[in-house]
């Protein structure tokens, strides 16, 4: 009866288009499901039923007029990064706890003027910081994928956690995320979705929750590469609220996604090879490889020799601008007030209680890397290296036009396994971050299943403001890998 | 470079976040993990090099300087754990 859900979100813009059937349907379809879900995969935070009703309604008048935007009537799960007016947006930290923003983020009002049906806000790490959804307020969210004759319970990835498991779920047709160090690409690989970041600056971060504001990339989620394109097209734009949006027009994506990569050379950057990388992901990399050379691509070897120093220059950077940009948390103006003896005491109990221990040791982290004293051998050294880094990428693209590589060094991994240590955590992104390091456009494309039946993820990176190759790419490989894996409903 | 525990005493006041005690050992031995691992950097020459403190390549446009919003009062306060008669009400700051 509510098949369509499974549809992507092209086909069921088209069954709305047409008339076969209606948004409110689909609405409550997706409410119905997503509600049902919670007690399995936790992947909302809240919904609210008068607004996602309201607005499907309004769709629906517009769709009998024949009118309508991109993504007219299809239900959207926002990350609870992203201020939806009205609606609870808490980053999923306690020191939010019951903020309610007066106000809408420029993504998402983006969305809603191309049609797009608030369907409810997603889990996610605590201010984006994890790989893995462990350390959101609200708990763990649970990947609806399992490994085969296996009921142990899988992340979903991090920090988008729960975009990448509604969308997968098949709960909504697409999802907002935010990808700082690969928060997008990680959770889309894990997932089996497609997840896409654009150039820095193409999607306002405007009324986004501010994590590490020079790495921060708002994108979608979404269950093809054309719907991405869709959800990307619909997102970006220039804001002049927002100092670092790009004042260009946005090409045309879902084209692009369209377009012949006959004569496209792509880079394979041998410092992508990790000591110690599964077998299995070095195959679907070589495959991945193989399907563009089939589709008329030359293969070119090249270098991005600073890419082992990515991660270690991200945890200076991101927790540096961390730590400015929390320092606004202070019990005074809104969330959370733990009162004591006198002001100060009151911002220590509040952000001592009000922040997890993830969020704390960034924060301590960033103060200690700005303090004086040590501002030049830490924060300084890692402004020289970023610029070292984004110097491998322009010499990479002299010699191909976009650069092929994993999403990630492993499947989904069980909750639980490796969030005592935090390097081995920071590890999942050694192959996303280079790409906010540089703010270049990046996408992960599924691209087949491990031996155990969880879905991996292939990379596209492109130079910056070429997202239209990167997403012929990625639908080139798309179409090569004939991913249709969804996981099976045991939820 | 490396931590100790009164470090990140000190660095916690800073940070204006509460010490966390129960905490300190395992914290500075977990900051004392990462400052190891991000010593690895000074293996790069970046002599000359400029830092780079954006992605954007761009010239970004500056608007003009004209107020585009405002009136608002009671939307600002209205997420405020506590306030009275259109003001903020925060603890006691000046002795």
């Amino acid at each position: 009866m509510t098949d369509f859900l499974t549809l992507s979100l092209a086909d069921i813009t088209a069954k709305l288009k047409a008339r076969e059937i209606s948004a409110t349907e689909v609405a409550m379809a997706a409410l119905d499901a997503a509600e049902a879900s919670q007690g399995a995969l936790n992947a909302f935070t809240s919904f609210d039923h008068g607004k996602t009703l309201t607005m499907a309604k309004a769709s629906d008048d517009r769709l009998a007029k024949g009118e309508g935007g991109l993504i007219e009537g299809a239900p959207i799960a926002v990350k609870d990064l992203f201020a939806v007016d009205g609606v609870p947006t808490t980053a999923c930290s306690h020191i939010l706890d019951g903020f309610k923003p007066p106000y809408e983020s420029t993504v998402t009002s983006k969305l809603w003027a191309e049609g797009g049906v608030f369907l409810g806000k997603t889990n996610m790490d605590e201010f984006a910081m994890g790989s893995s959804n462990e350390t959101s307020f609200y708990g763990n969210v649970i990947n609806p994928w399992r490994a085969k004759g296996s009921e142990a319970k899988l992340t979903p990835g991090g920090s988008s956690g729960g975009s990448a498991a509604a969308v997968a779920a098949n709960l909504c047709f697409g999802a907002t995320g935010t990808d700082t160090g690969g928060s997008i690409r990680q959770p889309a690989a894990f997932t089996g979705t497609v997840g896409v970041k654009a150039t820095y600056g193409r999607a306002s971060r405007w009324g986004a929750v501010a994590f590490a504001s020079s790495l921060d990339h708002p994108g979608p989620f979404a269950k093809t590469v054309k719907d991405a394109a869709i959800l990307m097209q619909a997102m970006s734009g220039h804001d002049p609220k927002e100092s670092t949006s790009l004042p260009l027009d946005v090409p045309d994506f879902v084209t692009a996604a369209a377009a012949s990569v006959k004569g496209k050379k792509i880079g394979v950057p041998k410092e992508y090879r990790m000591d110690g990388m599964p077998a299995e992901i070095e195959t679907l990399w070589q495959q991945g490889v193989d399907w563009l050379k089939a589709a008329g691509c030359e293969i070119v070897d090249v270098s991005l020799p600073h890419t082992k120093y990515a991660l270690p220059t991200y945890y200076i950077i991101n927790p540096a601008e961390a730590s400015s940009n929390l320092a606004r948390y202070d019990g005074m103006r809104y969330g959370l007030r733990v009162e004591g003896q006198d002001l100060t005491e009151t911002y220590e109990k509040t952000r001592g209680e009000g922040f997890g221990h993830e969020v704390q040791r960034r924060i301590l982290m960033g103060t200690y890397v700005l303090s004086a004293g040590y501002y030049d051998a830490y924060y300084l050294k890692a402004l020289k290296v970023r610029r070292r880094i984004l110097e491998d990428f322009d010499q990479a693209f002299e010699q191909c036009d976009a650069l092929l590589t994993p999403s990630t060094p492993s499947a989904a991994f069980e909750l639980g396994s490796i969030s005592a240590d935090p390097i081995s955590m920071y590890l999942n992104d050694i192959f996303t971050v280079t790409a906010n390091i540089a703010g270049v456009p990046a996408m992960s494309v599924p691209a087949g299943l491990d031996a155990s039946g969880l879905p991996l993820g292939l990379q596209v990176i492109t130079p910056a403001l070429d997202e239209a190759t990167m997403f012929s790419v990625g639908a080139a490989l798309e179409d090569a890998a004939g991913f249709k894996n969804r996981p099976e409903k045991w939820w | 470079m490396s931590v100790t525990e009164d470090d990140v005493r000190r660095i916690a006041r800073l940070a204006r976040i509460s010490e966390p005690s129960d905490r300190l050992a395992a914290l500075t031995g977990e900051l004392n993990g990462i400052l190891d691992w991000i010593e690895q950097l000074n293996e790069v020459d970046v002599e000359g090099v400029e830092p780079m403190t954006t992605p954007v390549r761009f010239p970004l446009p500056q608007r003009e300087d004209v107020v585009t919003d405002g009136g608002i009062r009671d939307k600002i306060l209205i997420n405020a754990p506590s306030s009275e008669e259109g003001f903020f009400v925060v603890p006691k700051s000046v002795e």
